[in-house]
């Protein structure tokens, strides 16, 4: 495929990733060996909450073929896992240990650690660790009343409150009070390769290696230098192919700290591989929370203040995320609606449940099914279509950059463009929505539960402040940009090539993008809170354009021609409408720019330069979403017939891969909105610890989106006018659906818990029978 | 502890003379044992379909079977669906239809696809999505990987009827 005059940026080209991938010729976690490696395997608790009273590892030692057993005592130098955003000493103490002290607090969490020749072996072993446990009282909802933790604390890790005005006074005197209840489910990002990680310590260097890192191998290199006390420089961090990311894969767990200090200690590589039931109960879970909402409102629809109490809950400890999902709740809640007075008071719980952090869109999802409950219940009170509740208290695009006095990851909230209205009418008329509407009405007045619902939504993305990236050209003139970014297969090589390319003007796939790898640039953000596509673009932007100066500079000397007369095209620097003249190639250029080459003069050797991007303000994306289901009566189950999801991405640099970040988040969101859900039983036993008893959708669950791509609003907050689109698809999921619901069978408010399994709602059903 | 065993098994073609416990699965003595590392592991448990590979032409979960019951049958696995440089049709239409993100479960969606268009090479639309249902993929919500396979199958169908 080729662009015309290297325009790259917003074609659908190939993805770079691809060819490897489809061939099994990929490197994942499990895909790395190392000579002489030990395996890993995690001896788990079985209780929910209690003492330890004993490990007994003798029998496991005895193994042949097992090298060592640990438990908390053979590690006391080893810290809990810290926080990735650097220390919080008011939440240290409910951190997690890398192999539990004196106490077990979930299900799953690691108590001792087989180290053995081979992976059949170290589960043998691991099932002859015997672990006396004396049980203690069982906290399951974050609701109930706060337990103990440890030390005269209480599970209560923090309040978290942020708001603006004077809520109590508009309650007192408002004209209308609507008040919910409402339930998110426990799940979270499950991807299809569970978790590994492989340490190696190299002592003829002094180096710690670890593979089969993702998301944020630089913040991981941080933790781990700060944890075991070794300079970052000593540590690298190497990220491989990640079989899906989604907030959850890459955070730094006890495993990957346990196969880092058995790799120096036992003098062999160490490689851990999760199980499925490993990863279901011990990787990160996420979403839970229950909100006490209720909304001051006047009559005409408009929206004078909102009242959140909510609880979240955390799970056994805090992991790397510190307080950041519960914080980000509060400020987000309201959307894109105008909220003049507005409270929100989170308690911030741990339970005996597998700790908890973030899944794709965190906060968002379940926020965005709290608000726009609320904005369907104020609705059905007041008689209107909900989607004028929305037009009433939208922020308007007059009113852009519109600020908010509350915080999303530690920023100010600042919308920075768009029309949230004028996006309504566009996703309006791509329904034909009156004509649609119609049809629901026929349909149901013929007996057929099948209804609609809406969900409007902002994300947020790209999260500063800095990010930078390094390009250089070698003399054969191939590319190579070499960030900090992270793929999690989001096609995070493609995109940042297509960028760079455009820039130098190269074709694409001469750009060959290193990432995740923390020896080869010294800072990266990783991929995550849809930043990459923001902030390493904009900074991948700025160095290629700063390569393309270097390059003309030198090329304008040989070619004798100013640097403004000259373009590049297809890597050739050329006079500018002179294709065929005379030309000079980008290898020959970064061959004349050697330190040794005569035609150096005084410029800074080598094809290369650092581009870096620094902003203050995440930007903030929007977007409704559209459900059209079919409910059965008799089981409860749900089809969903139609799904449209409008978003305004301001600028979209590969529409296809957009498009594909949508449509597979929206099948996450199904799955939470639907059938996902960790539960537990009263013993605080997970419930769910295979795939049949955690459901994903299928292919046959999951409809066809269709996606209304809209760029009409580029960000001004950097050079592309770029928005982030990873979380888009799954935002409103919940939202939407339960609206859907409601309508399909004719009673407002009757979906007020996620996920809306057959169970749940054939109680409902069968309550109003 | 058991006796290890000695086995064969011949994956593409290619015999890969092997010493395990009779315990191995088939997916860890493809992976491990004869270094074929595109067949991945997603739950060992059948029901990801992220280790499908073809037994004797019929798409099999590696996961749920031992080493030992592979030997003498015909294995083929994703490394072998390409001729040389020239891509499987399928492979090539999950390029063009932007059927993969991550990639993980990739292969096991190929082999499973290549199975079924192979022993039903006009197999209609609703009878591929009850078939493509069997295997997971978390990251593109499926209609790509659908509309790759439609186009792989139209694309078979077309070049074999040519012949």
């Amino acid at each position: 495929m080729t662009a015309a005059n290297n325009k790259w940026i917003g074609q659908s080209v190939e993805r770079l990733e691809d060819p490897p991938l489809v061939r099994g010729r990929g490197r994942f976690a499990g895909d790395i060996s190392f000579p002489h490696q030990l395996c890993l395997r995690v001896v788990r608790s079985n209780h929910a909450h209690g003492r330890i009273v004993s490990i007994d590892t003798t029998a496991a030692r005895a193994l042949p073929g097992i090298v060592a057993v640990w438990t908390a005592a053979d590690i006391p130098e080893v810290p809990p896992i810290d926080f990735r955003e650097g220390r919080i000493p008011a939440l240290e103490p409910y951190r997690q240990p890398v192999l539990a002290i004196d106490k077990v607090r979930y299900v799953g969490e690691p108590v001792a650690a087989v180290f053995a020749e081979d992976p059949y072996v170290a589960e043998d072993a691991a099932d002859l660790v015997t672990v006396e446990i004396e049980e203690l009282p069982i906290l399951l909802s974050a609701a109930d009343p706060p337990g103990e933790f440890a030390g005269g604390r209480n599970t209560e890790v923090s309040i978290i409150r942020q708001g603006h005005g004077d809520v109590d006074a508009v309650f007192r005197s408002a004209p209308m009070v609507v008040e919910l209840e409402l339930a998110i489910g426990r799940h979270s990002g499950v991807p299809l390769e569970a978790r590994g990680a492989i340490g190696r310590y190299d002592a003829s260097r002094d180096l710690l290696e670890l593979h089969g890192a993702a998301k944020v191998p630089h913040r991981v290199r941080e933790l781990l230098s700060r944890m075991l006390g070794i300079t970052p420089s000593s540590i690298h961090v190497h990220e491989a192919h990640v079989g899906g990311g989604f907030g959850i894969r890459g955070e730094l767990y006890p495993e990957d700290v346990l196969v880092c200090v058995a790799s120096m200690r036992l003098g062999r590589p160490v490689k851990w591989i999760e199980d499925r039931r490993e990863h279901l109960i011990a990787a990160n879970h996420s979403r839970q929370q229950l909100h006490r909402v209720r909304a001051a409102v006047d009559r005409d629809g408009t929206i004078l203040a909102i009242d959140d109490l909510y609880f979240h809950d955390q799970g056994a400890y805090v992991r790397t995320h510190a307080a950041r999902v519960v914080h980000m709740t509060a400020g987000i809640l309201p959307g894109p609606y105008r909220i003049p007075a507005y409270r929100a008071v989170g308690h911030f719980r741990l339970t005996n449940k597998t700790p908890a952090a973030t899944y794709r869109a965190p906060g968002r999802f379940e926020t965005t099914f709290v608000r726009e409950r609320l904005v369907d219940a104020i609705a059905v009170k007041l008689g209107l279509d909900p989607n004028e509740v929305r037009r009433r208290n939208a922020i308007s695009k007059e009113e852009m950059p519109y600020h908010r006095p509350l915080q999303a990851l530690g920023e100010e909230i600042h919308h920075d463009s768009g029309d949230y209205v004028g996006l309504l009418d566009k996703l309006l008329a791509r329904l034909e929505w009156d004509k649609l509407k119609a049809e629901l009405a026929r349909r149901r007045a013929g007996g057929e539960a099948v209804g609609a619902g809406f969900a409007m939504f902002i994300e947020k993305s790209g999260l500063g402040p800095a990010d930078g990236v390094r390009i250089e050209v070698d003399t054969s003139g191939t590319v190579e940009l070499i960030t900090g970014g992270a793929s999690i297969g989001q096609g995070f090589e493609t995109v940042m090539a297509q960028v760079c390319a455009e820039a130098i003007g190269v074709h694409y796939k001469n750009v060959r993008v290193t990432h995740g790898q923390t020896d080869r640039i010294a800072f990266g953000i990783g991929a995550h809170a849809s930043r990459a596509t923001v902030m390493t673009a904009s900074a991948t932007h700025n160095g290629a354009l700063k390569l393309r100066a270097k390059a003309l500079d030198m090329a304008a000397e040989l070619l004798q021609a100013p640097a403004d007369a000259l373009d590049i095209v297809d890597g050739k620097v050329v006079r500018k409408g002179q294709p065929s003249g005379p030309s000079i190639t980008l290898g020959e250029i970064a061959t004349h720019l050697e330190p040794t080459s005569k035609t150096l003069g005084t410029r800074e050797p080598g094809l290369s330069v650092e581009g870096w991007f620094r902003t203050e303000h995440q930007v903030y994306p929007y977007g409704l979403h559209f459900a059209v289901v079919k409910v059965d009566r008799e089981t409860g189950g749900v089809t969903v017939e139609r799904y449209v999801i409008a978003y305004d991405i301001g600028r979209a640099i590969n529409p296809a891969l957009v498009n594909g970040q949508i449509v597979g988040g929206f099948a996450q969101g199904l799955g939470g909105a639907l059938l996902e859900e960790f539960t537990y039983n009263e013993r605080g036993d997970p419930l769910a610890t295979t795939f049949a008893d955690y459901l994903m959708p299928t292919a046959h669950e999951t409809p066809a989106v269709d996606v209304l791509l809209r760029e009409d609003y580029t960000s001004p907050l950097n050079p592309l006018g770029i928005k982030g689109a990873g979380e888009s698809g799954i935002t409103g999921v919940g939202a939407a659906i339960a609206s859907a619901i409601d309508e399909a069978i004719g009673v407002p408010g009757a979906v007020t818990q996620l996920p809306v399994t057959p169970q749940r709602l054939k109680q409902i059903l069968n309550a109003r029978r | 502890m058991t006796e290890k065993c000695e086995l064969t098994l011949t994956i593409n073609g290619r015999r890969h003379d092997i010493r395990i416990d009779p315990r191995r699965t088939l997916v860890d003595a493809i992976r491990d044992d004869c270094g074929q590392t595109g067949t991945h592991i997603g739950c060992e448990h059948g029901v990801c379909g992220a280790c499908t590979i073809l037994l004797d032409g019929e798409p099999v979960r590696s996961c749920l079977m031992f080493a030992v019951q592979a030997e003498g049958r015909a294995i083929r696995t994703v490394e072998g669906l390409a001729k040389g440089d020239v891509l499987h049709p399928l492979q090539q239409a999950f390029i063009d239809n932007h059927g993969l993100q991550c990639g993980f479960c990739t292969p096991g969606f190929l082999m499973l696809a290549t199975g079924v268009l192979e022993r039903e090479p006009d197999i209609s639309d609703e009878d591929l999505l009850d078939v493509l249902s069997s295997n997971l993929c978390r990251c593109t919500g499926y209609a790509n990987i659908i509309k790759a396979v439609h186009a792989a199958r139209d694309q078979m169908k077309a070049s074999s009827g040519a012949r």
